[in-house]
């Protein structure tokens, strides 16, 4: 599975999922080892989120996702988790940067929260734009990304992307 | 179809032919970074394998948001910064004491007409007030402009807030942002940029409509906007070494949405605590009792702003129930403080006058609260522990947070006049 094909079990939260539910503030200063901090990833309204979680799985979210902080450790948590990619309705500003920044794949779909339940199986091809829904067949059309936004999620970072080519 | 200003700033700067809603990588005019960001941007450019920057004269650092250092980490973020700046010859350092970076940009000519402006700093979209497309970024994210002087971005839409009427004397710029913020709510502008026009917004010098920009980032907006004229003109001249491109929309731009407000009968506004779009009419918390007034940072410390207070203040001491501390936003802001007679009046009443920087508003140092302590902020955030840990912030306007020194509870400014 490449970073910009992902496969996997949706996992359903709501609108306005904040910094510090994706990961709370009090860890942010006391674990400083990103693997250990990512056993916490989504704590405060999903205990134990981490380790039910299958690498590759899928946040379905509403509006607003990763509002608060403009720290990097949001996303960064969820990476190390194991998340393959987040879909929400929108993404607050800062949050959606920081996520291609450290490879994290997010992707606004408004439609696909209503459409999707727990447990469906899905499968994203962000090359093609497309997401699939395998329990049911149904697919979502999403804007193509620009190939030097999938150079970045394949490389891993926009750190490793500049190591490798030295710009953009 | 006809162009937005930010439609054409970003074909201006990636040769691409983009509309709202292209993704595109563009060329920075110039990134600032500060004490709280600048320390992550600097190990990721060495990360990146960085030897030099893209521009050191494009970049800017300043030391303002614990400024002076209180404590030996933040001590120790100074010292990489100004080692840095020395390795990679940039000589845009501003060090403690020459104030907030918001203030300093555009005050020594770095933010001109047309540009495209990044810092490590969610208000950075106070920069649009001048006619620039100007947005906040991560840590990372500068680190790639350092390296490379470009940036991806994904072209915004632009909503379009048309104010019409006369604000009264003690109403301010401060007032209306608050309100547009309580109605469009603190996520209702996400992505876009706001562009902010009407007679009202005209009316307005640039220190106001600065401070309207300044908050777009409090509704989600990826800018501010004002579109240039005579007064913008004004202000950059004897600052930017030349003249920049002036940017307007075209008269058939496409917007994603108008709001009017029409503001004759405007009250001053309270945010009360702990969000930013609480917003009532200060009405409705008159008389609530205050610890602390804080007058200053990158939304409320320019020079306009402590002269409205300072008219207030004059002759009087504030209530001796309250404290009261004064930030100007920058050195040349404090000589004017003091050359025409503020500080005297500043300090007759009983104010305390801090160092140019952004202090209490972080809660890193110069004003912070005690648990439960109450304080009326002429800043841009009130969440929870912002300003001290279990301390309670209401944001208000220079003239209210004036008047509520005097009264030594929230109060209202118009009603000094009697």
């Amino acid at each position: 599975m490449s970073k910009t094909h992902i496969k996997g079990k949706v996992w359903k939260f709501g609108d306005d999922i904040n910094t510090d539910i994706i990961i709370w503030g009090k860890y942010k200063y006391s674990i400083l080892d990103l693997k250990e901090l990512s056993k916490h990833a989504m704590e405060a309204i999903s205990p134990g989120f981490a380790e039910k979680i299958s690498s590759g799985d899928i946040i379905v979210a509403g509006k607003n996702f990763g509002c608060g902080s403009s720290r990097e450790h949001a996303p960064l948590v969820l990476k190390y988790a194991g998340v393959g990619a987040v879909v929400a309705k929108f993404f607050a500003r800062i949050f959606y940067r920081n996520a291609f920044a450290v490879g994290l794949p997010v992707i606004e779909c408004p439609e696909l929260f209503d459409k999707s339940k727990e447990g469906d199986e899905f499968e994203i091809d962000l090359e093609k734009g497309v997401i699939l829904n395998l329990n049911n067949n149904e697919s979502f059309k999403i804007k193509p990304m620009p190939s030097f936004l999938l150079d970045i999620l394949k490389e891993g970072s926009l750190v490793e992307h500049f190591k490798k080519h030295g710009g953009f | 179809m006809g162009l937005t200003i930010s439609e054409k700033i970003f074909r201006d700067h990636s040769n691409e032919k983009v509309v709202a809603g292209d993704f595109t990588v563009a060329d920075i005019d110039i990134a600032m970074a500060h004490d709280g960001t600048a320390p992550l941007a600097i190990d990721n450019f060495e990360d990146m394998g960085g030897k030099k920057v893209w521009d050191p004269s494009k970049i800017v650092l300043i030391l303002d948001h614990l400024s002076p250092s209180p404590h030996t980490s933040a001590s120790i973020v100074h010292k990489q910064m100004r080692e840095f700046a020395r390795k990679y010859k940039i000589q845009n350092f501003f060090d403690i004491g020459s104030g907030v970076c918001h203030q300093i940009l555009p005050e020594k000519g770095f933010i001109n007409t047309g540009n495209l402006v990044v810092g490590a700093d969610s208000h950075t979209c106070t920069h649009g007030a001048l006619g620039a497309f100007s947005t906040g970024i991560g840590s990372t994210d500068m680190a790639a402009v350092f390296y490379s002087g470009k940036l991806w971005f994904r072209v915004p839409e632009t909503f379009r807030i048309e104010v019409s009427g006369k604000l009264h004397p003690f109403v301010l710029a401060k007032d209306l942002i608050l309100h547009i913020i309580g109605q469009i709510r603190a996520d209702g502008a996400t992505y876009k940029a706001v562009e902010f026009c009407g007679e009202t917004v005209k009316g307005f010098d640039i220190a106001s409509r600065m401070t309207l920009c300044n908050m777009a980032v409090e509704m989600g907006a990826k800018t501010g906007l004002v579109s240039p004229d005579k007064k913008t003109l004004d202000y950059l001249e004897n600052r930017v070494p030349s003249s920049g491109k002036v940017v307007e929309n075209d008269p058939d731009a496409e917007f994603e949405e108008t709001f009017n407000f029409e503001v004759d009968d405007l009250s001053p506004q309270i945010a009360y605590p702990p969000f930013v779009d609480n917003v009532r009419p200060i009405e409705e918390y008159e008389g609530t009792d205050v610890d602390q007034i804080f007058l200053g940072s990158c939304t409320n410390g320019r020079l306009e702003d402590l002269q409205i207070a300072a008219k207030i203040l004059d002759g009087k001491k504030i209530h001796e129930d309250v404290r009261m501390i004064v930030m100007p936003a920058s050195r040349d802001i404090y000589l004017r403080t003091i050359k025409d007679g503020l500080a005297e009046i500043f300090l007759n009443a009983g104010c305390c006058i801090n160092n140019p920087g952004c202090g209490p508003c972080v809660g890193g140092h110069a004003g912070i609260l005690a648990p439960g302590e109450v304080c009326l902020s002429t800043t841009n955030r009130n969440f929870e522990g912002r300003m001290g840990e279990k301390g309670q912030i209401y944001l208000g306007s220079p003239a209210t947070a004036a008047a509520t020194a005097l009264k030594g509870v929230i109060a209202d400014p118009r009603e000094l006049e009697a």
